[in-house]
């Protein structure tokens, strides 16, 4: 492996800093990575000209003295972030000739810190999907796969893989009901998604605006607090946006978790788990007891109905927000004697299966005769979740639980949607509250497969969250590369 | 308490689809259908909650929408609202003939 490639973002970082490599070797080195790995399907496009500009001017800032926190660093974008002039399709045919005319908030933030872009990132169609298989471009392929193809998850699939190959130093995703998670879980990286509100909505294709939430995939913890210093930030722009600064999480992560409470919710280790995530879990849970943090079990009652709160809520959201794509404003048009027939014709051929389904299920459940009894019940569940949450932190400072059910699958293994949507049982619960949640990977199972853990924290207490994560990250010295990894 | 009892069928999904502007091919209605019942099937164990004297909770932020002073922000820029339109004249988004 290229020696560049062996830096994580922090050690890159200071080595760009100190001017033992530059930023254009740099980024070089990952376009070369992302060649060598492109039949993962990460990317959907590729900006070689455009990052090299880019990395270039970082070299002069780095030299200048001026350069931000992320100065020289490439990374990958999902094609969920609007990126000015740079076709952002999220991944789906009816966005396929889109150029956004301007910048979503998150990646100018990352852009204004000096960070470059490398390209954009495969991601499920609309990010509706745990397996990155809706993408209209084709699934991408997980670096951990053995002999046949597995899956990388969704829906941030591109941006997981491409941090676990090497082909990018980090990667943006957004997490509507575990897709930076669970893909982080099971590329073996780790994956954060902030509290609701931390990081900007504006000019982030919508899914389901009461969730979506951006955050960042990296190799480790402290990769993805730098991104996330600079991802975060109150915005104008996004009326859910949330005034509350954020101090800068780098100050905290070596910080001791003596006394910190750990809650092990007794809802998240039932049927259908395996044994080797059990197994890793039990461990997680030892090293944070031998870190000094307090073990307590607790209850979160209304667990699982998450699941099912969320297959009406992010429908529903959806079916709203997807009305926008009628051939009329921008994306693809089919052609058609009349204005109706022109809209059917358009969504009917622009968007994948699942995203039908989604907008299916979202309009029966508004319809006239179904909204009391399916959205507005959907919504009152979700406040005693929510309620599950805030009664747990009145205990404890962290919840651990495990990330997935199951380690990676194979592609084309789940055919069935409801099969496919249990992936997200343990990552639901914390976004239907809003609260913040990390992936980290601690092991590999029994084929090789990575497996994570996950830690949830209270609103906006991202600081404490990336402190216990470091710890358990130590403690877990998980620094494996994938064969399918840039060499 | 309203409950959950409704068993979707082709007419239905028809209308639905309708309703949401949806190009549904006949070849693929059966499948729709039995998957939309399945997904209505899953999400019925709702029912046993009792949520009697819940509040419905639309957003998690708990803060109120925010308002701005009702001044211009951006404008002048046509040109680029109609950017990536599939069609457009003299300034505006073309659609077909629509008469009623």
């Amino acid at each position: 492996m290229s020696d560049f490639l062996k830096l994580d973002l922090l050690g890159a970082s200071i080595a760009l800093k100190n001017k033992e490599i530059s930023s254009v070797e740099l980024t070089n080195a990952y376009l070369n990575a992302i060649e060598k790995t492109s039949s993962l399907g990460a990317y959907l496009d590729v900006q070689a000209d455009y990052a090299l500009e880019m990395a270039n001017r970082s070299d002069k800032k780095i030299q200048q003295g001026t350069a931000g926190p992320l100065e020289g660093i490439p990374i990958g974008v999902k094609d969920m972030f609007c990126t000015k002039n740079i076709k952002t399709t999220a991944s789906s045919k009816i966005l396929e000739n889109f150029y956004p005319t301007y910048e979503s908030t998150v990646t100018q933030n990352l852009w204004n810190d000096g960070a470059v872009m490398l390209g954009k990132l495969s991601c499920d169609e609309f990010a509706m999907g745990s397996s990155n298989e809706t993408a209209a471009k084709g699934n991408v392929i997980n670096p951990w796969s053995k002999t046949n193809p597995m899956s990388p998850g969704g829906s941030s699939g591109g941006s997981a893989a491409a941090v676990a190959a090497r082909s990018a130093l980090a990667a943006t995703g957004t997490d509507t009901g575990g897709s930076i998670r669970q893909p982080a879980a099971f590329c073996g990286i780790t994956g954060l998604k902030p509290t609701y509100g931390r990081c900007s909505r504006w000019g982030i294709v919508a899914f389901s605006s009461s969730l979506d939430q951006a955050g960042p995939l990296t190799r480790t913890v402290s990769d993805a607090a730098l991104m996330l210093n600079s991802m975060a930030g109150y915005d104008v722009k996004d009326s859910t946006s949330a005034n509350i600064s954020m101090p800068d999480l780098m100050t905290y992560l070596d910080n001791s978790i003596k006394g910190k409470k750990i809650g092990i919710p007794k809802e998240y280790t039932q049927d259908g788990i395996s044994q080797d995530i059990m197994k890793f879990y039990e461990s997680s849970i030892s090293w944070l007891k031998d870190s000094g943090a307090e073990i307590v079990p607790v209850s979160l009652p209304h667990t699982k109905y998450a699941l099912p709160v969320y297959y009406i809520i992010a429908p529903a959201e959806a079916s709203s927000n997807l009305a926008r794509y009628d051939g009329v404003r921008y994306g693809v048009r089919n052609e058609a004697a009349t204005l109706d027939e022109m809209y059917e014709l358009t969504r009917g051929n622009g968007f994948g299966d699942e995203v039908k389904r989604r907008i299916m299920i979202g309009t029966y459940v508004l319809s006239s005769g179904y909204y009391d009894a399916y959205y507005l019940k959907a919504q009152k569940v979700r406040r005693l979740i929510k309620e599950d949450f805030e009664n747990v932190f009145k205990n404890v400072d962290y919840l651990l639980t495990p990330s997935t059910p199951t380690t990676a699958f194979e592609l084309g293994q789940k055919q069935d949607p409801l099969t496919m949507y249990l992936n997200d049982i343990f990552t639901v619960p914390a976004s239907l509250a809003g609260v913040p949640g990390i992936s980290i990977p601690v092991g590999l199972d029994n084929s090789g497969l990575p497996v994570g853990v996950q830690l949830i924290a209270n609103s906006f207490d991202e600081p404490g969250l990336i402190n216990v994560a470091r710890t358990l990250e130590k403690c877990a010295d998980f620094n494996l590369i994938p064969d399918g990894a840039a060499k | 308490m309203s409950s959950i009892k409704s068993i979707v069928d082709i007419p239905t999904v028809n209308k639905i689809a309708r309703l949401a502007r949806l190009e549904i091919l006949e070849k693929n209605k059966q499948n729709l259908t039995n998957d939309l019942n399945n997904i209505l099937e899953f999400v019925a164990q709702l029912n046993e909650v009792d949520t009697s004297n819940v509040e419905p909770l639309a957003s998690v932020t708990g803060h109120k929408l925010p308002l701005r002073n009702d001044e211009v922000t951006d404008g002048n820029i046509g040109e680029l609202v109609l950017q990536n339109a599939p069609e457009t004249s003299s300034g505006f988004f073309v659609v077909p003939k629509v008469i009623e």
